[in-house]
C-alpha cells in the first residue's frame, strides 16, 4: 500500500537474504516455509529467518507488513485467531505440530508485549505468577527468583522496598521492564519483544535499551520495533518486512550501511513507511 | 471580493446578540434540568410516603420497634396476652434472607460458569446461542415463572421431601431461575470489560487458558461479579408475585425448607388489599414495605462500595 506497482513487480526478484552463520553464535530457532492466514487472507508469506542464539534480532518494516504477526506466531500465540502453517524449528523440534505443549513451549519462548501490560496485582505476585502456576512455593525459593529477575531486568534498585506495592502504580518504563522481569523469571531461552518501547518515553528507551543488550548475555533476543535508530543501536541481525514478505536479512550493518534491496534502502533512509 | 472587517462597535453587537443558538442551549439546559427534579421528587416522595405510613405503626399504634423487628408472632388484628398487638415481622425476615441467600448461592457457580463458557471458552457459541437465551429469559414476566413453580416445582417438592411442597424450598427454586439471567448477563459484562492483555500477559507466560481464566480473568472481574450478585440478591428480596405463589403464605417461623413460609413482599402482595387504610393492619404493612426499602437502599449501598473498591485496584 505504500508502494507503486512497479516497485512490488520488482520486489518478485529481488530478495536479499542471508542467514546467519557464526559458530560461537548457532541458530536455536528457524521457520521453513511459514505461512499465516486469518481467515483466507493470508498476512504472511515467505518469512523464513534463522536466529542466532545469544544475539538481538531485529525485525523492522512498515505497519502491516507482517512483522508482528510473524512474532507472534513464533511462540504460537496466533493460534486462536489465525492459521499458522510450515515449520517453527526450535533446536531441532517442530514446535508448529500439534501434539507440541504450547504452555510448556512458551515456558522456554517468552514474549513481552507493546503495551506495558502487568496484572493488577503486587510488583511481588506479578513475577511470582509464573513460577506459581509451574509449581514454586517455598518462599525462599520464590523470593531469589524474584529479586534475580528484577536484577536482570534493571529494576530491582527502584523497587527492592516497594514489591508489595501494586504493578499499576509503576511508571511506563518501570512497568514495561517488570513485564520483562515477569517474562525471564522462568528463565526462558528465547524472549520475543513486540515494539516494546513503543509506549515509552526516550529516556525509558534508552534505559530499556540497555536493560536488553545485557539481557542478551543470557538469552536470545527477536525484537520487533519502528524505531529504525533503536535496531541499529542494538540488534546483530535485523531482518526487513513487507508487505508480508522478508525483503531482506542480514547483519544490522549491512542492512542499515549497505541495504541490497531499494525498498529496504528507501525504508532505512525515511523515503516511505 | 475584499475581506472587510466590521467596526468595534459593529462586531461588539454581533457578539453579544443572543443568537439562536445560545437560546436553544438555554432550552436543552431547563428540560434536562426539569427531568432531574421530576425524578428525584418522585423518589423522595415515594421514601417520604413509605416511611410516614410506616412509621405510624411505632408513633400511632405505639409497638415497640424491636418487638417489631424480633417478634415471631404476625397477626396485625389480634393481642396478645398483655395487650400488645401481634406484629413482630421477624419469620418474614427472615424467610426474605433466607430465599434470597438461597437463591443466590445457588445461581452465582451456573451464572458465573455460563459466563466464563461465553467469553471465554466458545465466545461464538456465546454469542450465538446463549446471549440471546439470556436476555429471552431476562423478559419472562413473573407471574409465569410463579405459575410454571406453582404447576411444576412445588408437585415436584412435595413428591421428593414431603410436606406441602410449598416454602422456602421451592420460592428458592423459581428464584433462582429468575435471577440465574440476570446475574449471568452481568457477569458476562464483568469478564468482558477485563482488557485482552491480561489474558495475552497470562498465555505468554506459559499459563493454560483454565489457569489464565481462573487466576487472571476472574481475580481482575472480582468487583463486577459481586456486582452482578449482589443485583441479583437485590432482584430475589423484591420478587413478590412469583414468590408469592410458591411459597406458602405462613407468617411463621420455617423450621425446614420445605414448611410454607412467608418473605416480606408476599405478605405485602396477600395482605395490602384486605386492610383498611389507617388501621394498624394497615401501617404494618407499610412498616414492612419501609424494611423492603431500606433493604434495596443497602443493597445498592453495597454495589456502590463494590464498585469503588474496584478502582482503587
Amino acid at each position: 500500500m505504500f508502494v507503486n506497482n512497479d516497485v512490488s513487480k520488482q520486489d518478485m526478484e529481488e530478495r536479499h537474504i542471508v542467514q546467519p552463520h557464526d559458530p560461537d553464535h548457532p541458530v536455536v530457532l528457524s521457520t521453513e516455509d511459514l505461512h499465516v492466514y486469518y481467515g483466507k487472507s493470508e498476512a504472511l508469506y515467505e518469512g523464513d529467518l534463522k536466529f542466532a542464539q545469544n544475539q538481538i534480532t531485529a525485525l523492522i518494516g512498515p505497519s502491516g507488513s507482517g512483522k508482528s504477526t510473524f512474532l507472534r506466531s513464533l511462540n504460537r500465540m496466533n493460534d486462536r485467531i489465525a492459521t499458522v502453517t510450515g515449520k517453527i524449528m526450535y533446536r531441532g523440534v517442530d514446535v508448529n505440530q500439534p501434539d507440541v505443549d504450547v504452555y510448556e513451549m512458551r515456558r522456554r519462548i517468552g514474549m513481552v508485549f507493546q503495551r506495558p501490560n502487568p496484572f493488577a496485582k503486587s510488583i511481588y505476585d506479578n513475577i511470582a505468577f509464573a513460577l506459581r502456576l509451574r509449581g514454586v512455593t517455598a518462599k525462599k525459593d520464590l523470593d531469589e527468583k524474584v529479586e534475580r529477575s528484577l536484577r536482570q531486568a534493571a529494576l530491582w534498585d527502584q523497587v527492592k522496598d516497594e514489591l508489595t506495592k501494586s504493578a499499576l502504580a509503576l511508571s511506563g518504563g518501570q512497568a514495561q521492564r517488570l513485564c520483562i522481569a515477569r517474562a525471564i523469571a522462568l528463565r526462558p531461552d528465547i524472549l520475543l519483544l513486540d515494539e516494546p518501547a513503543s509506549a515509552l518515553d526516550p529516556v525509558s528507551t534508552s534505559q530499556l535499551e540497555d536493560t536488553l543488550l545485557k539481557l542478551k548475555e543470557h538469552y536470545t533476543i527477536i525484537i520487533v520495533t519502528h524505531n529504525m535508530q533503536q535496531a541499529a543501536r542494538i540488534s546483530e541481525y535485523t531482518a526487513f518486512f513487507n508487505q508480508g514478505r522478508v525483503l531482506e536479512y542480514d547483519t544490522t550493518s549491512h542492512i542499515f550501511t549497505n541495504p541490497r534491496v531499494q525498498v529496504t534502502s528507501d525504508y532505512v533512509s525515511g523515503n516511505f513507511g | 471580493m475584499k475581506n472587510t472587517q466590521p467596526t468595534t462597535a459593529d462586531l461588539e453587537r454581533q457578539l453579544k446578540r443572543r443568537s439562536k443558538a445560545a437560546k436553544l442551549e438555554v432550552w436543552g439546559r431547563v428540560v434536562s434540568f426539569s427531568a432531574l427534579i421530576l425524578i428525584v421528587a418522585v423518589v423522595v416522595a415515594i421514601i417520604g410516603f413509605v416511611a410516614s405510613k410506616g412509621i405510624a405503626t411505632f408513633t400511632t399504634n405505639h409497638v415497640n420497634l424491636w418487638d417489631f423487628l424480633t417478634g415471631k408472632d404476625w397477626n396485625p388484628g389480634i393481642k396478645d396476652a398483655h395487650g400488645k398487638p401481634e406484629v413482630g415481622a421477624l419469620s418474614m425476615i427472615v424467610g426474605s434472607f433466607l430465599i434470597t441467600i438461597l437463591s443466590a448461592l445457588i445461581a452465582t457457580p451456573f451464572a458465573i460458569g455460563t459466563a466464563v463458557f461465553m467469553n471465554e471458552i466458545s465466545p461464538n457459541r456465546g454469542a450465538k446461542i446463549l446471549q440471546p437465551v439470556t436476555e429471552l429469559l431476562v423478559g419472562i414476566p413473573s407471574v409465569v415463572y410463579g405459575f410454571i413453580g406453582l404447576s411444576v416445582v412445588v408437585p415436584f417438592t412435595r413428591n421428593v421431601f414431603g410436606g406441602s411442597g410449598f416454602g422456602i424450598l421451592s420460592g428458592t427454586c423459581v428464584l433462582f431461575v429468575m435471577i440465574l439471567p440476570t446475574v449471568t448477563s452481568m457477569s458476562a459484562d464483568a469478564l468482558r470489560s477485563v482488557p485482552r492483555y491480561y489474558r495475552e500477559a497470562s498465555l505468554a507466560l506459559g499459563a493454560t487458558q483454565w489457569q489464565t481464566i481462573w487466576k487472571v480473568v476472574l481475580r481482575a472481574a472480582t468487583p463486577g461479579l459481586m456486582t452482578a450478585v449482589v443485583f441479583g440478591m437485590a432482584r430475589a428480596f423484591g420478587e413478590a408475585l412469583a414468590v408469592q405463589m410458591v411459597i406458602g403464605n405462613a407468617a411463621l417461623m420455617p423450621h425446614t425448607l420445605v414448611d410454607p413460609a412467608a418473605t416480606l413482599t408476599s405478605v405485602l402482595t396477600t395482605g395490602i388489599g384486605n386492610t383498611v387504610m389507617g388501621s394498624l393492619q394497615n401501617n404494618a404493612l407499610w412498616s414492612l414495605a419501609l424494611v423492603l426499602l431500606l433493604m434495596s437502599l443497602v443493597f445498592n449501598l453495597i454495589v456502590r462500595l463494590i464498585g469503588r473498591k474496584g478502582r482503587l485496584h
